[in-house]
């Protein structure tokens, strides 16, 4: 070979190697298939943007003494927590402490005086003091009805608060805008928000489905068009808005849940799709249940309130915080049995709860979308055929 | 030999040509033709003159008009910050009316303006479509340039106007905006079971992809044969030869069969005008015709089967909650 023709080849080489070399997947990605093959089911995992997690503090485990008084006997007004001996009662209230407000030298307002006087701990001035009390209502209820989401894992009070009293992922609903005159009005989405992964799609996916109870299904399981789908472009693209945050909340893609080629069908889906359905009515529950409630009795000052006065609320990255299994699937809840469920006899506190605040609250969300609605914000979805919130009911009471 | 480059090595530079005398009545060329030799490297370097006419005087004011109602109501929307409307720009749309106003007549701030900035971007766009069958008429020259953006505009129209009416309501319709056409695209082929199952949509894939393959195909050949003058391609149409000859050879041998130097661009016009013509007879037939795309190719088996997950929808459960 001429040394004219080597040099071109010479030449391409070098162009080549650097080329080959990127096949060596530099950035450490991980795939894991998930559905059948073929079908594009599959996650991928980069070490790069995992999210970072807050070490979980040691939870406190005391042994129960024998014939030791229950707290609300030792105690003063120990209202959710009182069936509960005192060795387990104060263990849980250092665990709480630990995950949830823990001392920091320097803040007198940290550790047990974030929701206690320490001159007075039955003291019920800080109104920390009656979120703390729905909140372990919530943490019960969620463990003992949500089965069907937690499984047997569980939640605490560190698989949202992670050391923060404020966990670090929440939602409320969005301010309202002006209208611009003659102008086109506020749409509700178009702009760069984190809500909805930087998309374009309306930006509150919350309001209508995470208090309200709106249709989120859209795709039609009839070939040909029929009257009795009329669903808009503009529903789906809320729709597809709530899936996005999903998708972001959990660090996953589409077809985690769904087989992408139909998305509304069941049986081509995965289980984690089902998770999701119950996971929807739970952050549901306990936003219209438990944390709504207290804003609308005006526990929360302003600076836990939303621009439009609502409470800071839960969405799924409020527990996921980026991961599949939050805390990568570790459970805490066999060390705080007292979180697992509800005494005897709360059920009938919470069938009057869902029979009262439940409905008002869903009542509420619904007059603030169609107040927005009506001042032309298309932050819920529209549809030429509404579907009524009031069949949209509560998770079912369990009875008694 | 300058012909044998993939990028042009040589200019021809003659008298600059004004063009043909215009007919009685039509407005006069506007602009004093000139040359740029940058220009020339990639294309003709004579610049204008131009010829706007009634029809192009006419489609321009339409246009202006439909991107100052299109881009004002933008600048709104981020308070007339001209830095937000600039970074924010991908992200800014003027959207259709609502579906509660079906095919109504919202006021202006409620998808009014969408609804006049769409009939006069139809307008401008008809009015250019026109100037193209004129102008080609005035030059003695075929149609064909008018008829594959018929093809085009056809798709626009069926996407913004015939479909919307077809299913009652202004708000199937496409928002103007760069990130939100798209995201209304993804959420479109959502809502209708999957636009991949859609025939039309496939077909128009084909053609779009095949366009250009064909593209590629044919510029190469061209290029290969320049050296013996393939690029005088009119010639050779009528009188073969050895670069048509030659280009005939290698198709033949690579690939068995070759188009001629004649009918490779009646196969171009046609990959590029069905590509829109499919396009838009696959979207018109969504939601008008065909509610799930992916039902209807399960349902006429072209759909692959695989087996089920055995998830069952908890909503169907005895007892369920909703």
């Amino acid at each position: 070979m001429s040394n004219s023709a080597k040099a071109p080849l010479l030449l391409a080489a070098g162009f080549a190697l650097p080329l080959l070399s990127a096949c060596e997947n530099p950035a450490g990605l991980q795939t894991e298939q998930l559905g059948f093959r073929g079908t594009g089911m599959e996650q991928v995992v980069n070490p790069r943007v995992q999210p970072r997690q807050a070490p979980i503090p040691q939870t406190l485990v005391l042994p129960a003494q024998e014939g030791e008084p229950l707290a609300r006997d030792a105690y003063q007004n120990v209202q959710v927590l009182g069936d509960l001996p005192v060795s387990q009662f104060n263990a849980l209230m250092t665990n709480i402490t630990a995950w949830v407000s823990p001392a920091k030298p320097g803040d007198e307002n940290s550790g047990c005086n974030y929701c206690h006087n320490p001159a007075n701990m039955a003291s019920e001035e800080k109104y920390t003091h009656a979120v703390a009390r729905s909140m372990i209502n919530m943490t019960r209820t969620i463990n003992q009805d949500w089965q069907t989401h937690v499984k047997a894992t569980g939640v605490t009070c560190w698989t949202c608060h992670r050391g923060m009293p404020v966990p670090a992922n929440y939602w409320v609903e969005p301010a309202p805008q002006r209208s611009r005159g003659l102008l086109q009005g506020p749409t509700g989405q178009n702009m760069p928000r984190a809500s909805v992964a930087w998309a374009t799609l309306p930006y509150d996916p919350f309001t209508p489905y995470l208090a309200g109870a709106e249709n989120i299904r859209v795709v039609s399981k009839e070939i040909h068009r029929s009257p009795g789908h009329v669903r808009s472009i503009q529903a789906t693209e809320a729709t597809y808005g709530l899936m996005m945050h999903m998708s972001d909340s959990l660090g996953v893609n589409c077809t985690y849940c769904h087989n992408s080629r139909n998305f509304g069908s069941w049986n081509t889906s995965r289980e984690q799709r089902v998770g999701s359905w119950y996971a929807i009515r739970m952050v549901r529950e306990a936003n219209n249940s438990y944390v709504t409630p207290l804003a609308v009795k005006g526990v929360f000052p302003a600076n836990r309130l939303g621009p439009n006065g609502d409470a800071f609320k839960i969405n799924c990255a409020t527990c996921h915080n980026g991961q599949p299994k939050p805390m990568g699937g570790i459970s805490m809840i066999g060390d705080v049995p007292a979180l697992a469920a509800h005494p005897p006899g709360y059920g009938a506190t919470r069938a009057q709860m869902i029979g009262d605040r439940v409905k008002g609250a869903l009542e509420a969300a619904r007059e603030r979308i169609e107040a927005r609605r009506a001042a032309g914000e298309a932050g819920a979805p529209a549809d030429a055929a509404p579907v009524p919130v009031a069949s949209a009911a509560p998770p079912a009471a369990p009875a008694g | 030999m300058g012909y044998q480059n993939i990028f042009t090595q040589i200019q021809v530079k003659g008298p600059l040509e004004p063009g043909i005398p215009l007919p009685q009545g039509d407005f006069p060329r506007v602009g004093e033709p000139t040359s740029n030799y940058w220009l020339g490297k990639f294309a003709n370097a004579q610049i204008g003159p131009i010829y706007l006419g009634r029809l192009g005087v006419a489609s321009l004011v339409c246009g202006f008009i439909a991107i100052e109602i299109i881009g004002l109501n933008m600048w709104a929307s981020v308070g007339w910050d001209p830095i937000q409307f600039i970074r924010l720009m991908p992200w800014l749309a003027l959207e259709p009316p609502g579906p509660e106003w079906g095919l109504r007549i919202p006021p202006l701030a409620q998808g009014g303006w969408w609804l006049m900035a769409g009939f006069f971007l139809t307008a401008a766009i008809l009015l250019w479509w026109l100037r193209t069958y004129r102008r080609a008429i005035a030059l003695g020259m075929g149609t064909h340039v008018a008829w594959a953006f018929a093809s085009a505009i056809w798709l626009y129209l069926v996407l913004g106007f015939i479909r919307p009416i077809l299913m009652g309501s202004w708000s199937e319709a496409v928002p103007f905006g760069i990130f939100p056409h798209l995201d209304w695209t993804a959420a479109f082929s959502i809502r209708y079971g999957n636009l991949f199952y859609n025939p039309f949509h496939a077909l128009s894939i084909v053609f779009l992809y095949g366009s250009t393959l064909l593209f590629a195909m044919h510029g190469a050949t061209i290029l290969a044969v320049g050296r013996y003058g393939g690029e005088r391609e009119l010639e050779h149409i009528t009188d073969r030869g050895t670069a048509a000859e030659r280009a005939a050879l290698f198709w033949r041998w690579t690939m068995g069969w070759n188009a001629t130097f004649e009918s490779i661009h009646r196969w171009a016009w046609w990959f590029a005008v069905l590509t829109t013509l499919t396009g838009g007879i696959g979207i018109l037939l969504t939601g008008t015709v065909v509610d799930n795309w992916y039902l209807f190719a399960v349902q006429n088996s072209f759909a692959p089967a695989y087996p089920p997950t055995g998830v069952v929808d908890p909503a169907t459960l005895p007892g369920a909650m909703q």
